[in-house]
């Protein structure tokens, strides 16, 4: 059976879809948090080294990837707003900003609170703390630039140039890491050499990513419903037909 | 679309502002002096201990050279902004971010070159010497004109928005921060011995990349700016 | 399972502190996130149906 996603693309069609898909991945993102945090807690062993700070990574890491990741996306939405002239991309990046702006804060604060008892200080101006950093302004940026412009149009398309312009310095925020590696670790999770986790922390900590970027999607779609709602002047998809009735009935 | 026409195009923007820069020689000016009073007030603030100054020389004077570059943004596109010829520009058959890259280019020998040749002089006041003081002003050469290009990129986003000499600040020292690092890098590493080389290409690499992609979008944030 | 008591479980080795505050954090961060859509969410539809209604303002209840 085809489906056809280009349906989708209009903010009318895309409102109830959303508001279908949103519970579900808050059930899923409720449920794998539980899963996570009881084989963080529970089952993942202490490491021989950091002993029990090391779960700080449970939040540290998912959260700081999905601070990346977020901006990714929303550079993406914008670049396909830009290339397609479409709506509901440049609402799609204006959702995502908060969200990624919250996991960049989260990702500096367990960052720190992890740092103190394994380095001994809360931060070190280390490359990927730095770029950490640099990523929430530049988040800050484009949710700023976006307020301060008043003409809708020009709002989305301004963000959408500075956020696409930004993510040139994701890269260099992850090779960062090679380029001054300083006090910070290396990756411990990486595609080439293979991990040095035992196999239920990394389990652990992938299971809370999954359910963080769950979160993230049911928390987005909920805020694109928020911003169709308040953009559009008159919609009424989401009121219950007897509200339509009466209130086309009084006209 | 003739090379000829479109380096006509070019030179001649670039005159123009050179020119309208020569009336109005005092805001050229300043952000020279800014640059000069910035690195002066560093060891007052620190104090006169020669060691101290020669670590956060490099730092200091980058970081300086950075935010006159940012003070000088808002002539790159306002003047034109205002009285129509940015409009005329968006018009003309040459493309625009070819035209932008001329604007940015007589901004950077404006506010720019200054700061380059300057560099050595205030590398003095934080006691370096010898090859630091060299590789101080060549890293400022590659580095300057990269501020410029992305600093355009922001001046273009905030033209005509409230509040935008803040904005463009917390907009465009994100993205200088990497040339910010190398630059630093290359006087500190020359400083310890190591030689500057490596950051002296990665600023050269960021120079190419700004080069090519930062006209671009400038030109697309001035077409949004227009619409 | 490598933790004794509760209190073991809540101490984290000595590192309680830095843990809780973390995975607290968090927490509240996402509350806070959810809650605030919530409450934009019901206010964006207030103006919505302040709008759909606007013409019988008087008979509505």
């Amino acid at each position: 059976m085809s489906v056809n996603w280009s349906k989708y693309s209009a903010p009318m069609a895309f409102y109830p879809l959303a508001g279908r898909l949103i519970p579900w991945f808050a059930v899923v993102a409720v449920v794998l948090m539980g899963v996570g945090l009881y084989m963080g807690f529970f089952v993942a062993p202490t490491d021989f080294q950091q002993g029990e700070s090391y779960r700080i990574i449970f939040v540290h890491v998912p959260a700081a990837w999905m601070s990346m990741f977020l901006y990714v996306v929303m550079a993406i939405w914008a670049g396909v707003g830009m290339g397609l002239n479409a709506r509901l991309s440049f609402m799609m990046a204006q959702a995502i900003a908060p969200t990624g702006a919250m996991f960049t804060f989260l990702a500096l604060l367990t960052g720190a609170m992890w740092g103190k008892p394994t380095w001994g200080a809360w931060w070190v101006w280390d490359a990927r703390l730095t770029s950490e950093l640099i990523l929430l302004f530049q988040y800050a940026g484009v949710m700023l630039l976006r307020t301060s412009i008043d003409d809708m149009r020009r709002a989305d398309r301004s963000s959408a140039v500075f956020s696409l312009v930004g993510v040139v310095n994701v890269p260099i925020i992850y090779f960062s890491v090679q380029w001054w590696n300083t006090l910070h670790q290396g990756a411990s999770v990486s595609m080439s050499t293979g991990s040095k986790m035992a196999a239920t922390m990394l389990m652990a900590m992938l299971i809370m990513t999954v359910a963080f970027w769950l979160y993230s999607i049911a928390v987005i779609l909920a805020r694109v419903r928020c911003i169709v709602v308040e953009r559009d002047s008159l919609p009424v998809w989401d009121e219950k037909p007897a509200v339509i009735q009466e209130a086309v009935e009084a006209r | 679309m003739n090379r000829s026409s479109m380096w006509e195009a070019v030179s001649g923007i670039v005159k123009r502002d050179l020119l309208l820069a020569m009336r109005r020689r005092s805001d050229a000016a300043m952000s020279v002096f800014f640059l000069v009073i910035v690195a002066s007030l560093f060891p007052l603030g620190v104090g006169p201990e020669p060691a101290v100054l020669r670590t956060i020389g490099p730092g200091v004077l980058w970081v300086a050279a950075l935010l006159a570059c940012l003070l000088s943004l808002s002539r790159v596109f306002t003047a034109d902004y205002v009285d129509g010829s940015l409009e005329q520009m968006v018009l003309v058959p040459q493309p625009l971010a070819v035209l932008v890259a001329g604007k940015v280019f007589a901004h950077w020998l404006i506010s720019g070159l200054p700061v380059v040749l300057l560099s050595p002089l205030l590398g003095l006041q934080f006691g370096l010497d010898g090859e630091p003081l060299g590789v101080l002003a060549l890293s400022l050469l590659l580095g300057t004109p990269t501020l410029s290009m992305i600093g355009a990129i922001g001046a273009a986003l905030v033209l005509g928005v409230r509040g935008s000499g803040l904005l463009v600040a917390l907009l465009v020292l994100p993205l200088y921060v990497p040339v910010l690092i190398f630059g630093a890098g290359a006087v500190t590493g020359s400083m310890a011995g190591v030689g500057g080389e490596a950051n002296l290409s990665l600023l050269g690499a960021c120079l190419v990349l700004s080069l090519f992609l930062a006209p671009w979008a400038t030109a697309a944030a001035l077409r949004i700016a227009l619409e | 399972m490598q933790w004794g008591s509760a209190s073991e479980f809540f101490a984290m080795g000595g590192y309680g502190l830095y843990v809780w505050t973390s995975f607290l954090a968090t927490a509240l961060c996402m509350l806070w996130e959810v809650l605030a859509l919530w409450r934009r969410r019901v206010a964006a539809r207030a103006e919505q149906r302040a709008a759909l209604l606007g013409g019988m303002d008087e008979t509505a209840t």
